[in-house]
């Protein structure tokens, strides 16, 4: 059916839509780009005026990734960063579980009205509470430690799962729950064997979600934390690595790059996930 | 004491009915309900809306970091509105929002409809596009605060280079509508991605005849956009933006790593001004009241979540 005429339509329109992302695509990675070569450069060419900043032209240097090794607590800083991610993603998880199971598949009074208040949380903004959770932080004596952010990023983390979850939650036929009852099974039972296993996409959208969230956060972490051996990564390469007014362009890049490996390997592995949770995150709200 | 053995069986059975009678209760649907929302409730309780009283009341109060003062009533609130740093920050917070959000909204539509068009590396495409919502904000701030360096600017030298900026070029932290501009770039650099595959997903959900029904009508593609597009998108796009004012309007991260508020103010927003007033400088009691002000839109966006959205 594809006559010269449409042929050329189509070729016409595709070059339309590709000239027209090109500017987005380039965009979006330019910074990515701009870091990681300025993560190789020696200080000479990258403080030369009169030199290139697109390229590299006096040879890779890897001194700003062994300074951040050496000089600096970089490889605290990840750690650090990986054991707040995953307890508070697991914690948070475990009890989103729980409340988007109730809020989607329990009747009970009150049910509509708790889905509206998390629904709420999921609304606040962090900084608007920093301040006093600050404070609360102190009281439970957590102040500077990582124990804090384990505390209190579920706060964020617990809304947006539960929010997630509970549409795919909603999508398992009822009818499986309730053979599952009617033949014995007690509530808790239905619940692991028989509505989990078909929420598997969801409760790994939701890990996704949390692990980066977790990872990326940065008010809380500049806010409740102060020494440098306490630093998750992102606030310890942002905070730490400028001393004063002086800027070690070098390393700062290096830092930023590494720093955001896990979470670029997260992304790659999972990109679907990642995809379908945004839009289930936002759309169904 | 010589414990009988009907005394131990009495208990026995009674333990057992106790438990059997627990399980029973357990098994309810309204209990069970309740008893699995109560931890994710409890938590909400403690660290969300407990903190929001505190807010409240330090705003109430002259509390400091490390003194705790006492009631003084609306004083932070009449102190702060007579500010002319608060005042400054309010202007910076719409100007701010209001652009950023209409880049945001416009371009990301834009984006949106050209991702939706049949392309080949259409997963690498996204994947790419999606990428600034993905690495932590504040890392790639810095290599934004790099880009945008007083006196090494790849923007400045590739507009030298072209033509297009006369040598030195803006000193964009420095000046105050350079910054603002520069932060607004990074926001919507970070923020678009978010727009457009949400975007995607309700343009995707159109159906195909739709269009060709509106071509068979003699649309022009821009009428189509006008008349089918947008109209079927709204719900989506409605959310995606009531979503994206909140963040918009309470964000910290890109103003804290590059610009601090500064120079002289001008790209102060409620939260890094929150933060500098009650952290930095230690007056939580003015703090918290500044860091209110971002409450008020919240509520309205709140408001028109529950009243309009969620009923369609």
């Amino acid at each position: 059916m594809a006559t010269a005429r449409s042929r050329g339509a189509t070729i016409r329109s595709n070059a339309f839509t590709y000239a027209n992302l090109v500017p987005f695509v380039f965009f979006a990675l330019f910074p990515f780009y701009f870091m990681f070569v300025t993560s190789f450069k020696s200080n000479a060419e990258l403080y030369n005026l009169k030199s290139s900043p697109f390229w590299i032209q006096t040879g890779v240097v890897t001194g700003h990734y062994t300074f951040l090794f050496g000089k600096t607590e970089f490889l605290t800083w990840m750690t650090n960063s990986l054991l707040v991610a995953v307890v508070a993603t697991s914690v948070s998880l475990v009890l989103s579980v729980f409340a988007g199971y109730s809020l989607s598949r329990l009747r009970f009074r009150g049910a509509g009205g708790f889905g509206t208040a998390i629904f709420i949380t999921y609304l606040v903004p962090p900084t608007l509470l920093f301040l006093p959770l600050s404070q609360v932080v102190s009281w439970l004596g957590l102040s500077d430690s990582i124990l804090a952010l384990m505390v209190t990023y579920p706060t964020f983390l617990v809304p947006f799962c539960t929010w997630l979850l509970m549409g795919y939650f909603r999508t398992v036929p009822r009818e499986v729950e309730e053979c599952a009852l009617v033949d014995g099974a007690t509530r808790m039972q239905t619940l692991f064997r028989i509505v989990l296993p078909m929420a598997v996409p969801g409760i790994i959208c939701a890990l996704l979600f949390s692990f980066t969230l977790c990872w990326n956060e940065f008010t809380y972490a500049l806010t409740f934390i102060s020494q440098s051996s306490n630093k998750t990564a992102v606030v310890g390469v942002t905070a730490d690595l400028i001393r004063g007014d002086i800027y070690y362009w070098g390393s700062l890049m290096a830092g930023a790059v590494l720093a955001s490996v896990p979470v670029v390997i997260v992304y790659v592995l999972f990109l679907d996930y990642y995809v379908s949770g945004l839009t289930a995150g936002a759309v169904k709200g | 004491m010589a414990v009988g053995p009907q005394v131990l069986e009495a208990a026995g059975s009674g333990g057992a009915g106790r438990l059997a009678r627990l399980r029973e209760w357990w098994e309810q649907e309204e209990v069970f309900g309740y008893g699995l929302i109560l931890p994710a409730l409890a938590l909400l309780v403690a660290l969300v809306a407990f903190p929001f009283g505190m807010a409240i009341y330090f705003s109430l109060s002259d509390y400091w970091v490390g003194s705790p003062g006492g009631f003084v009533g609306l004083a932070n609130y009449r102190e702060i509105l007579g500010n002319e740093i608060f005042r400054q920050t309010v202007q910076n917070s719409f100007v701010f929002t209001a652009i950023a959000l209409t880049l945001k909204t416009v371009l990301g539509v834009w984006l949106a409809m050209l991702l939706a068009r049949p392309a080949r590396f259409k997963r690498l495409i996204r994947g790419a596009v999606l990428l600034p919502f993905v690495i932590p904000t504040a890392l790639s701030t810095l290599g934004w605060l790099w880009m945008f360096d007083s006196l090494y600017s790849v923007v400045n030298w590739t507009g030298i280079r072209l033509g297009v900026i006369t040598p030195p070029g803006p000193n964009w932290l420095g000046q105050a509508t350079y910054a603002m501009i520069a932060v607004i770039v990074v926001n919507v650099w970070r923020g678009l991605p978010f727009f457009a595959i949400t975007t995607l997903a309700g343009l995707v959900a159109v159906p195909r005849e739709y269009y060709e029904a509106a071509e068979v009508d003699g649309a022009g593609s821009w009428s189509r956009f006008w008349l089918v597009t947008l109209p079927l998108i709204k719900p989506v796009l409605a959310v995606v933006i009531l979503f994206s004012t909140i963040f918009t309007f309470g964000d910290f991260n890109i103003v804290y790593v590059l610009t601090r508020g500064g120079p002289m103010n001008t790209t102060h927003l409620f939260a890094t001004l929150a933060y500098q007033v009650g952290l930095s400088g230690g007056n939580l009691g003015q703090g918290a009241a500044i860091a209110l002000f971002i409450f008020p839109l919240l509520g309205a966006v709140v408001f028109f979540q529950l009243r309009y959205i969620r009923k369609e």
